[in-house]
């Protein structure tokens, strides 16, 4: 039963590990709960690899003029239901120039009456970074006209994802969507956050008759049905405003009625930290009230609310991509991600212009990714259980 | 003699199990050897990470992943039943984990009770249904059949009122009657081997007695050996008839019942039988200066590896140059006694 | 650091703590309206003393009371009724079932605890300087530096370095958390501290440094004890005096010697005869209780002990003894106190008879 080849496997993954702890040593010790917390989160490849992607999108949402190549509302007739752009290397003589998109000549189909788009090999157009396109303000406040990429000649424009029915980019849409797509829920998960926590904090603290009340609000708030809830909603709001507007004050409502699940997390999480030992003592210690539940308690389950976070906040991202794709959400010429899925609702558009579906991928990607960093996070988030 | 003649029921040979964590590698049982005899009781002690449990589930291959059985064998030699005399050898650790021979082994001829009852038996089914299943499980009987023999071994530990306590839920039980239910459970097979890992040590000390009888007289009837695990140097007086004193991994000391108190050689041995605060005299002879002795330092940090013994930083009798560089041989000292320490090498 | 001889020393013959007539019954609650069907009685009736500077031990086995009459002391629950008599420095006698909240906070100075689990016991979130200082802080002792050179003199009173105080509790073992927690219940310079099984959750080895750790300090600092625990072992090597409950209620009160050598309850009689020696020889017939522990919540009529005693009368199935004194300082709560020949956990051939 020689065994000398897995001692020296053996003792290789020990000093690694022991590199890992010596490296850290005293100062593992002095770490305090963010700390361990985000070590062990790094070590999480898939959970980094999120955070990386995502990190990626919200930039993109951020500097969504710059990096789109076309305005996303400037309709481009002569390239209506252009089909996603060649990009080639290689031209027909195979000589290598870098990335180009050939001139598109448009014909129509004589039976089907749709455009069909043949390329000009004669025509090199190549793409370039940091040409100028169209007019845009950085924000609504700077002005520019500087993209990170395109061909610069407006007779060529390269479409990456092609257009549309109407001749707009999809890739410029798909960018600006990003903005509104990721962040109108933010501030709805912020304030059922904030709700839930006091709430559920409370009811968890007090116990008692404080606790039953709370409990109850829960059970009748949980059995309203969302969907009618939010149709009556924009509807009774006045139809003159500005349907963003509307959106935002819509998706506030229903948060003020949505922090029902934290609260129950919060809530049970409360009832069992009371009973523990630090706890008393630190009442025993003279600890008001206050000090208890924030410096004793809370930190016990920020970690679930993390959690808790990572999770609402798809959710949010599902639920306007749903709201609007079905046409109860946000409209033309608002530009989101769902809004431009309402042009892919049947089946004709899907069989002959199936680029359109391309948002799907970027909601499924956001969703993905947050769900992976929760993942990590809650992986992460608990390095005291081991004690 | 052959391991059969000399009564030999389990071996343990040069057992290694590891646990591979990201922080680095838990040698959690590190070369024990024991010898498990039939009918005998071997009492093993220890503190709490010496790897005394992880020993136990070794033997019935329970141990959870991260860890893994590095090196070593244990040998069961299995009597035959009609014909006490054969014996079959069996190499647990060559089984594979998930198969069908260690799950005729598991309750049937091997059987373990852990320290807390409440955990030990499911509490959506009553204690007769989880008798009985052990006993379908590994004997053709009928349900009837399987019935009235877990009836009949609720009576053997003494529990009262066997014919209704057999239809309750454990947690229409107490403590001490949970315990007895889940003991029943263990022996409904009527194992070779009883392995009890601290199964009093949740129980309080009236109950605990009364538990450590009814082993005791089971043990006489079945014929049975018992591996008892535990930390309280008490019971294994009362228990044991061998005993084994580990620490961190390994054994430090092996040897019958009435040496290891009478005449401890191991440091380690003898420092935890001097901290034990005992009921004797020096509590009559009313001074307040009364202290304990204590063994100095802790237990040291789990992913460590030290040098030579391991016990050396709290050793009263470490000796510089050896203890901290040298690992100590196991050493025979007189019949059946062995130590692991340098002091005895010759 | 206080003197020791400094404390009042008119006082010496006046206990330090009196407990009378303390009750704490949990009500049982059923039914959606949550009706009030019955009581728990964790603890009923009990009278107890401690003097300045003495160790009582509080036994039992679970279920007993013993850890809710401590936390009954520091009103950290409340007692259904009864008196907590306690000889404030600031605050003179006073009983602590009565006090407003202001006072039990200043009372809190003077009457700290120890917790049984040392890794529930510590805020995982708090760094040492934290946990030890927090006393000092809410109670306004202490401040800025002065707070932190308190802090380091308690880390070097239960011996840690004062280096730790910036480390978070995971860095340390069972034994130095208890250490810890140590520190922060004298950190105040309390005169009395309640011991909840302060080392039943550690291991054999470690429980040694720790009970020695405890009788220095109780010296050094002129401390008193009230060791709650139901390891009877450890109880008599720390105690001065003991006492035993059982359901609720003390059965038994004595000097540790007088006890273990001739207790005088059958109750007390049992759980010294369970106690399982780590001495091989064969000890005599052990005495083995029939039944279970009774429960607080439907306990047996008359003496509580009566259905599992072997001394039995029918006396003892109708009414309940009185808690008398049967020799000086020996108090039992049997009818058959003084007449029962009992055997003790320690045999002294100078003693028998």
């Amino acid at each position: 039963m020689s065994t000398s080849r897995s001692d020296s496997k053996e003792e290789r993954e020990e000093q690694k590990a022991r590199r890992l702890i010596q490296a850290r040593g005293e100062e593992f010790y002095r770490a305090g709960q963010w700390q361990l917390v985000w070590w062990k989160f790094r070590r999480h490849r898939l959970a980094n690899f999120a955070m990386v992607v995502l990190g990626i999108f919200y930039f993109i949402a951020a500097f969504a003029e710059f990096l789109s190549p076309h305005d996303p509302l400037h309709r481009y007739k002569e390239f209506a239901a252009k089909p996603p752009s060649d990009i080639h290397l290689f031209d027909t003589q195979g000589v290598f120039r870098g990335p180009f998109v050939y001139g598109i000549i448009r014909a129509r189909d004589p039976v089907t009456m749709r455009p069909v788009y043949k390329e000009n090999t004669q025509a090199v157009y190549p793409i370039r970074l940091f040409v100028h396109g169209d007019e845009y303000k950085l924000w609504g406040l700077f002005p520019s006209d500087l993209h990170l990429f395109g061909t610069g000649a407006a007779e060529a424009p390269v479409f990456i994802l092609g257009t549309d029915n109407l001749g707009r980019c999809v890739l410029s849409r798909i960018f600006h969507g990003a903005r509104i797509s990721l962040t109108v829920g933010l501030i709805g998960v912020f304030l059922s956050f904030v709700l839930g926590l006091l709430l559920g904090g409370f009811a968890g603290y007090f116990g008692g008759v404080v606790d039953e009340v709370v409990m109850r609000i829960i059970d009748v708030l949980v059995s309203l049905p969302t969907i009618p809830l939010w149709m009556s909603l924009a509807a009774a709001l006045p139809q003159d405003w500005p349907q963003l507007r509307t959106y935002f004050y819509v998706t506030i409502i229903l948060s003020v009625l949505g922090w029902t699940s934290l609260a129950r997390t919060v809530r049970g999480k409360m009832l069992s930290l009371r009973e523990e030992d630090y706890v008393m003592a630190a009442k025993l210690d003279g600890e008001n009230e206050w000090q208890i539940v924030t410096r004793y308690m809370l930190p016990g389950f920020a970690s679930y609310i993390i959690v808790s976070l990572t999770i609402a906040i798809p959710g949010m991202i599902l639920g306007e991509t749903a709201l609007s794709f079905l046409g109860i959400g946000l409209h033309p010429p608002t530009i989101s991600w769902g809004v431009m899925l309402q042009d892919a609702q049947n089946l004709q558009t899907i069989a002959q212009l199936p680029w359109l579906l391309w948002p799907t991928a970027f909601v499924i990607t956001a969703v993905l990714m947050f769900n992976f960093l929760g993942d990590g996070l809650r992986d992460a988030a608990d390095p005291y259980v081991t004690g | 003699m052959t391991e059969s003649e000399n009564n030999v029921l389990v071996e343990i040979k040069d057992l290694h199990v590891h646990f591979h964590l990201a922080e680095g590698i838990v040698r959690a049982v590190d070369g024990v050897d024991l010898t498990i005899r039939r009918r005998q009781t071997l009492g093993i002690v220890g503190e709490s990470g010496c790897g005394k449990s992880i020993t136990a589930l070794s033997l019935l291959r329970l141990v959870p992943p991260p860890g893994r059985i590095e090196r070593g064998e244990i040998l069961y030699y299995r009597p035959a039943r009609a014909n006490g005399n054969m014996v079959d050898v069996v190499n647990i650790t060559a089984l594979d984990p998930r198969g069908r021979e260690i799950r005729d082994i598991r309750g049937n001829q091997i059987s373990m009770v852990f320290q807390e009852p409440m955990t030990a038996m499911s509490p959506v089914r009553t204690v007769g249904q989880q008798i009985m299943e052990a006993i379908i499980l590994h004997q053709k009987v009928s349900k009837a059949e399987a019935r009235e023999r877990a009836i009949e071994m609720l009576a053997r530990v003494k529990i009262p009122k066997p014919e209704q306590v057999i239809d309750d839920f454990p947690f229409q039980l107490s403590g001490g009657m949970r315990q007895r239910a889940v003991i029943a459970m263990a022996l409904s097979c009527h194992p070779h081997l009883l392995i009890a890992d601290e199964p009093t040590t949740a129980l309080d000390v009236t109950t605990e007695a009364q538990i450590l009888d009814l082993m005791r007289s089971l043990q006489r009837e079945l014929g049975m050996a018992i591996m008892y695990i535990t930390h309280n140097l008490g019971v294994v007086a009362e228990m044991a008839e061998e005993v084994a004193v580990m620490y961190l991994g390994r054994v430090v000391e092996q040897t019958d019942v009435k040496t290891i108190f009478l005449n401890p050689l191991h440091p380690y041995t003898r420092g935890l039988l001097a901290s034990i605060p005992h009921l004797d005299e020096s509590i009559v002879r009313s001074d307040r200066k009364r202290r304990l002795q204590m063994i100095q330092g802790m237990v040291p940090d789990p992913y460590s590896r030290l040098r030579g013994c391991t016990f050396h930083p709290r050793c009263p009798d470490f000796i510089a140059g050896l203890c901290d560089q040298a690992e100590p041989p196991n050493v025979a000292v007189g019949s059946g006694h062995l130590v692991r320490c340098h002091l005895y090498a010759k | 650091m206080p003197d020791p001889e400094r404390r009042s020393q008119s006082n010496l013959d006046e206990p330090l703590l009196e407990i009378k007539d303390l009750k704490k019954y949990f009500p049982i609650r059923r039914g959606f309206f949550k009706r009030v069907v019955g009581h728990v009685k964790a603890v009923d009736d009990v009278d107890l003393y401690v003097m300045e500077g003495e160790t009582l031990g509080l036994v039992g086995e679970s279920g007993c009371g013993k850890t809710t009459t401590g936390r009954c002391v520091l009103r950290a629950i409340e007692p259904t009724s009864g008196q907590i008599w306690f000889r404030d420095p600031n605050l003179g006698r006073v009983d602590i079932c009565q006090l407003t909240k202001e006072q039990v906070r200043q009372v809190r100075r003077n009457v700290r605890m120890i917790f049984q689990d040392p890794y529930a016991s510590l805020n995982p979130r708090m760094t040492l300087l934290d946990i030890v200082g927090a006393p000092l802080r809410a109670m306004g002792i202490a401040r800025g530096k002065e707070l932190e050179d308190r802090v380091a003199e308690m880390l070097r009173l239960v011996g840690l370095r004062p280096e730790y105080m910036r480390r978070y509790p995971h860095a340390f073992s069972g034994g130095q958390r208890q250490r810890i927690g140590l520190a922060r219940a004298l950190a105040p310079y309390p005169r009395f501290v309640v011991c909840d099984e302060p080392v039943s959750a550690l291991d054999v080895s470690v429980q040694a440094q720790i009970l020695n750790l405890l009788k220095d300090l109780q010296e050094q600092m002129g401390l008193t004890y009230l060791f709650i625990a139901h390891d009877l072992s450890v109880v008599a090597h720390i105690s001065d005096r003991v006492a035993v409950m059982y359901v609720g209620k003390v059965v038994e009160l004595a000097p540790t010697a007088e006890l273990f050598v001739s207790p005088k309850h059958p109750y007390t009689e049992a759980l010294m005869s369970a106690i399982p020696r780590p001495d091989p020889r064969p000890r005599e017939k052990r005495i083995l209780l029939t039944g279970e522990v009774a429960s607080p919540a439907n306990p047996p009529s008359g003496c509580y002990f009566h259905p599992r005693c072997s001394y039995a009368a029918d006396i003892c199935r109708t009414d309940e003894p009185a808690f008398e004194e049967v020799s000086p300082g020996h108090y039992v709560k049997c009818h058959f106190g003084r007449e029962l020949s009992l055997t003790g956990a320690i045999r002294v051939p100078s003693l028998d008879v």
